[in-house]
């Protein structure tokens, strides 16, 4: 089977003080935010990406969704190189890829209603106007709301509830891909397992391909079929959860793993 | 005597002609160079509990009534400026945001100094080596040079390190913490966590630590109270509490949080939003998400109930 999505070598450097006379005089400085990365996708595979800030997992989502063109190496979508397309030429590529994002009271429009935030996304779909509101409720429902959310606004509704209908929103358009960057990060610790857990049935009744950018490893360890460790830009170590969790072989990710909390040690008398 | 005692605390903020009570009658003692852990969801009362013993509540919030005791002195009846006075040399606090919390117009130095002559009558050198002095006990190296930066000049790891060293530059007692790691990387949480127990062996320091991450509460504290809708609903040294959660809520909560050493995929849930102030029954506020809900807990209050170094408000626990 032809890998979803197939990254070759991705990097991407960023200019620092790009100005015409710094440019000219060749002086200019430059920040290799990623570099490097080859990363192959199945179906149905859920992807965790894990670091600290400034690692890369971002401009990695944001290349992979053509937020950012890559300045080394070649992104295929579904077998079509996808690395230099922009403007129109990306917009069908978008449509089969969303995105989750940590804040949802920043990623919804707070001056629409839940109804108008999802029959708008279903119309880009290509869903029929008559069939919109039903297929609406049916999103929420997937997502565990129900109607009665319909015609709230983004204010109305808690953290956990907004990030849901974002979820729905992300549905809506039938995606091939999901790129969630720390979706539950946001949130309290009940409203945080609700989410994963809601992420979790996702990914087994629809068979969701996933993109999951987190720096909690335990999350990563529930939800993933794969992680991959970034610091500074390269991939560090990769492999399944149970592996690169329980028996990490890089000197940084057993940094991680060591810094996280842990309270089996406390069972002392 | 305890260093702090907080009885029967209660805080309000005015809305639509009514109190929205935030906090709902909260009591607990802390003993000198005692670490004790406030966790709670957001909601809870926790934040709102920290700031009323600082006299620090955002107006038109306030203490409704209650008393709040700091080495035998009743701070809800202080006046401003000795209230002032103590803040910072008595008991001081840290903040989640360290880039809100700091000017970012002055230098680190300039902030620390300021913070240290307005409790201590030194001269500007001396305030400028205490201020040194403090940089260097949070583990800031060549402080020296630091006292001329800019708060855009240090890491996130760096400012909330600067922000414990104004804390504790005049020697409180008490210091504090309010989410003191919820934005940084679980790296630098786990350094800045344990500098606040260094600083907690070396300065006899005592802790109010303030976190909705129990794993990471339980890294540092002695004792821990569970907050949940402006209530206290468990109180226990944080060994018995993690052994034998009493309260349906602790241990629901316990049950959510993701662990490495978790079986994938088996994460436990509560379902349902935490309460909103003003939205809760006359009954247990965790009752509608309770699985071991009675009829009680809907319709009245369960009281606390003390039994040895234990407390726990429900009708159903024993």
């Amino acid at each position: 089977m032809r890998p979803l999505l197939k990254l070759d070598g991705v990097g991407k450097t960023y200019r620092l003080d790009d100005r015409l006379l710094t440019r000219m005089t060749r002086r200019t400085r430059s920040l290799a935010a990623v570099s490097g990365v080859d990363l192959v996708l199945r179906r149905g595979d859920v992807l965790g990406v894990v670091g600290e800030s400034g690692c890369g997992k971002s401009t990695l989502a944001r290349m992979i969704l053509g937020m950012e063109t890559p300045s080394a190496g070649r992104i295929h979508f579904d077998g079509q190189d996808i690395t230099a397309l922009s403007g129109t030429a990306l917009i069908p590529i978008r449509k089969r890829m969303q995105m989750v994002f940590q804040d949802p009271g920043g990623s919804l429009n707070p001056r629409k209603t839940v109804r108008r935030v999802l029959t708008e996304s279903l119309g880009l779909a290509g869903v029929p106007s008559q069939e919109r509101a039903g297929a609406a409720i049916s999103l929420l429902e997937r997502v565990g709301l129900n109607a009665t959310q319909l015609d709230r606004y983004p204010h109305e509704l808690s953290g956990g509830q907004r990030q849901r209908v974002a979820i729905a929103r992300a549905l809506a358009m039938k995606p091939d891909l999901i790129v969630a960057d720390e979706p539950v990060s946001a949130l309290d610790v009940s409203l945080q397992a609700q989410i994963i857990r809601l992420l979790m049935r996702l990914r087994d009744e629809l068979g969701l391909t996933l993109i999951f950018i987190s720096h909690d490893l335990a999350l990563v360890h529930h939800l993933c079929s794969e992680v991959i460790v970034m610091q500074a830009g390269r991939i560090v170590e990769r492999g399944a959860p149970s592996d690169v969790l329980h028996r990490p072989t890089h000197a940084y990710t057993k940094l991680l793993l060591d810094a996280v909390p842990r309270v089996d040690v406390l069972a002392r008398p | 005597m305890p260093l702090l005692e907080v009885k029967d605390l209660h805080v309000g903020f005015p809305s639509h002609g009514r109190i929205l009570e935030v906090v709902r009658g909260v009591s607990f003692t802390l003993e000198p160079g005692e670490a004790l852990g406030l966790v709670g969801e957001s909601g809870s009362g926790k934040s709102q509990t920290a700031l009323s013993i600082l006299r620090l509540l955002k107006p038109p919030g306030r203490i409704l009534s209650g008393s709040v005791r700091f080495e035998g002195v009743e701070l809800t009846q202080l006046d401003d400026r000795a209230m002032s006075a103590l803040r910072g040399a008595g008991l001081s606090m840290v903040f989640q945001d360290a880039m809100a919390s700091l000017n970012p117009a002055f230098t680190i130095g300039t902030q620390i100094t300021d913070a240290i002559r307005a409790h201590r009558p030194v001269t500007r050198s001396t305030a400028r080596d205490l201020a040194v002095d403090a940089l260097t006990r949070v583990g800031i190296r060549e402080a020296g040079s630091r006292l001329a930066q800019y708060p855009h000049q240090f890491s996130g790891g760096m400012r909330q390190r600067a922000l414990i060293a104004m804390a504790i530059a005049c020697r409180p007692r008490l210091l504090v913490a309010d989410e003191p790691t919820t934005a940084l990387d679980v790296t630098v949480q786990a350094q800045i966590v344990r500098l606040l127990a260094e600083l907690r062996q070396e300065l006899g320091l005592a802790l109010l630590f303030i976190t909705h991450n129990l794993d990471l509460m339980a890294q540092i504290c002695d004792r821990a109270l569970v907050m949940y809708g402006g209530l206290v609903l468990e109180e226990a040294p944080v060994a018995a509490l993690f052994a034998t959660p009493h309260q349906p809520y602790t241990a629901a909560l316990m049950g959510c949080v993701p662990r490495l050493s978790d079986v994938p995929g088996q994460l436990g849930v509560i379902e349902g939003a935490p309460p909103i102030a003003g939205r809760m029954g006359p009954g247990c506020p965790f009752e509608p998400r309770c699985s071991q809900r009675i009829d009680r807990c809907v319709t009245e209050r369960p009281p606390e109930r003390r039994d040895g170094d234990r407390r726990v408000t429900c009708w159903v626990a024993a």
